[in-house]
């Protein structure tokens, strides 16, 4: 069976009142902090999985996802496109990207829906780009969760990511995205996207259940011409926990834009690596190099003889021998 | 032309001539750049690196940190230029700075008698001069790039990876230039009271900065390169 587990979008909620079971404890990376006690225990890893040959462009996930989070998001002007908002924004976790793909193979229209947001990735770029200890944090089962109180709305994270994900609130200063509903798989639930899914084209589980769930997909659609019927799980980021079918496996780029091998860009880990700790050292190094010279050299002191000097020089203007060059007095 | 007459130099002969060497304005200009890097310093270290993020305290938090570096950059950056239009024409690289830092091991050993005469300022400073100019150029706008609030929509990420990078690059080493800056003033008796009385001693006229003495006396050599003692 594969919906046995309680991490799934099709259970039902348990009528009693749980407690949350995915805390502090659980943290296996922390934004801007050094080194973390190991987790007492290691949660199975869970995963989203979105199968876009079975989404029909409802955007119940949309709705679900607002209702979840309690965000209220602008209402817009209708442009011509089914995409409603235009973009992710701090009050849209989630949307559904339309595109129409002209397969050169067949020659026939295909109306590509994506559903767009966090990927949640095993090595998250906002993570290692932010600077504010505790802001962003990955828990022991792949959520990577940003922890607002802690955020400083410096708009990092959205130069690390390599999806184009964080989008800062304008009004309170905090970057927000999808929390893969951290909230609810806390006591038990699955994602409110996955839960309000029609198609079963969101399911969520265990990332292993997920990826048997995938091949299964996988293998219906080639038998069905989808040769290059794929997963999307880049490794280049070393994984994500929000992973797609994709019946172009080979053309990622098609759905609007999904990046063919995501990586954290080599700009973000230059700035975050070798750039603060040579930076540091060269401004320490020259603290110290000043320190060291100021103690062991002898201070650059105006002698007796320069002031004489000095007095040679200047006695004449005193005595009026050259009027034209006194200078202006001070005030 | 003499040289005297320039704003807020002169000399006041006496026991011991004084020389003056900075008038009010340009102190107090000074001192509002020396105070916004100084700020900028603290605020933008905190944000570089996790074990100076305390430094967001001194501001109030993060999120002030966040919201005050940039317009303290701005600050920075308009007194920066009037002190530039001050400053620009006494530090136009001249011959004998080449000379004079072919001689700069001798002034870190405490030879400064070995050293050519120079003008009102020497090869170091005009080093950091140009340093600062050209850093802060490089920081307003890679700076202005990266300030999300405002500048979000005109540049893409990739544009802004690039800027956020050069921005921390940039600010290490305009720190770097700014402890050679402060050092020197220490080291160098009897500097600070130029910029904080406006004015120096003869001696210290004559032993740093002698060509500039003779220019103001009116008795010295004219512009053109410099001679070795």
């Amino acid at each position: 069976m594969l919906f046995n587990n309680p991490h799934t979008a099709a259970a039902n909620p348990p009528v009693n009142g749980m407690v949350s079971d995915l805390g502090q404890a659980d943290i296996t990376k922390r934004s801007a902090t050094g080194s973390l006690p190991p987790p007492s225990r290691q949660l199975t890893p869970l995963a989203k999985l979105i199968d876009v040959s079975k989404c029909i462009g409802c955007k119940a996930c949309q709705s679900a996802c607002i209702e979840w989070n309690d965000t209220n998001p602008e209402i817009e002007e209708n442009v011509g496109i089914y995409m409603n908002p235009h973009d992710l924004t701090e009050n849209m976790f989630t949307l559904m990207r339309f595109n129409e793909w002209i397969n050169p193979e067949t020659d026939q229209l295909e109306w590509l829906i994506r559903k767009d947001g966090c990927m949640h990735c095993a090595d998250p770029g906002c993570l290692k780009a932010c600077p504010s200890p505790g802001a962003i944090v990955q828990y022991s089962n792949g959520i990577v969760d940003f922890i607002h109180e802690n955020c400083i709305g410096c708009g990092y994270c959205v130069k690390g990511c390599p999806f184009n994900i964080p989008r800062v609130s304008k009004t309170d200063h905090k970057a927000y995205k999808c929390t893969l509903c951290s909230d609810r798989v806390a006591v038990g639930q699955g994602p409110a996207c996955a839960k309000a899914c029609p198609t079963q084209a969101i399911v969520f589980g265990t990332k292993d259940d997920m990826k048997k769930w995938a091949d299964g997909r996988i293998a219906d659609l080639k038998s069905r011409g989808y040769k290059n019927a794929g997963l999307y799980d880049p490794p280049g980021v070393g994984g994500t926990h929000v992973m797609y079918v994709l019946h172009h496996a080979d053309k990622p780029g098609i759905y609007n834009d999904l990046p063919n091998d995501p990586k954290i860009s080599a700009v973000v880990e230059t700035w975050k690596g070798v750039t603060k700790y040579v930076g540091l050292a060269a401004m320490g190094m020259a603290a110290a190099a000043s320190l060291f010279h100021g103690v062991f050299a002898r201070p650059n002191r105006v002698s007796v003889e320069d002031e004489e000097n000095a007095e040679k020089l200047i006695e004449p203007i005193g005595h009026g021998d050259r009027p034209e060059d006194r200078p202006g007095d001070r005030p | 032309m003499s040289a005297a007459h320039k704003p807020g130099e002169g000399i006041h002969p006496g026991k011991p001539p004084t020389v003056d060497r900075y008038d009010v304005g340009a102190r107090i200009n000074h001192w509002i750049t020396a105070a916004s890097l100084i700020l900028l310093a603290l605020s933008g270290l905190a944000m570089f690196h996790p074990s100076l993020f305390f430094l967001t305290e001194l501001f109030g938090g993060g999120q002030n940190t966040r919201n005050f570096h940039p317009w303290i950059g701005v600050v920075l950056f308009f007194s920066f230029s009037i002190l530039f239009i001050r400053f620009w024409p006494a530090n136009l690289w001249q011959r004998v700075d080449v000379e004079w830092l072919a001689h700069a091991k001798d002034l870190v050993q405490g030879h400064e008698e070995k050293m050519p005469e120079v003008g009102k300022y020497n090869a170091g400073q005009k080093f950091i001069f140009w340093s600062m100019s050209i850093l802060i150029i490089v920081l307003i706008c890679s700076g202005i790039i990266i300030w999300d609030q405002y500048f979000y929509p005109f540049t893409s990420i990739p544009v802004k990876r690039i800027a956020v990078l050069t921005h921390a690059m940039a600010a290490v080493i305009i720190i770097c230039v700014w402890i050679l800056h402060l050092y020197a003033a220490i080291w160098v008796r009897g500097t600070m009271r130029a910029m904080i009385q406006g004015s120096v001693t003869g001696g210290w006229a004559w032993r740093h900065h002698r060509k500039w003495l003779k220019e103001l006396v009116g008795g010295g050599p004219s512009d053109k390169g410099g001679t070795i003692h």
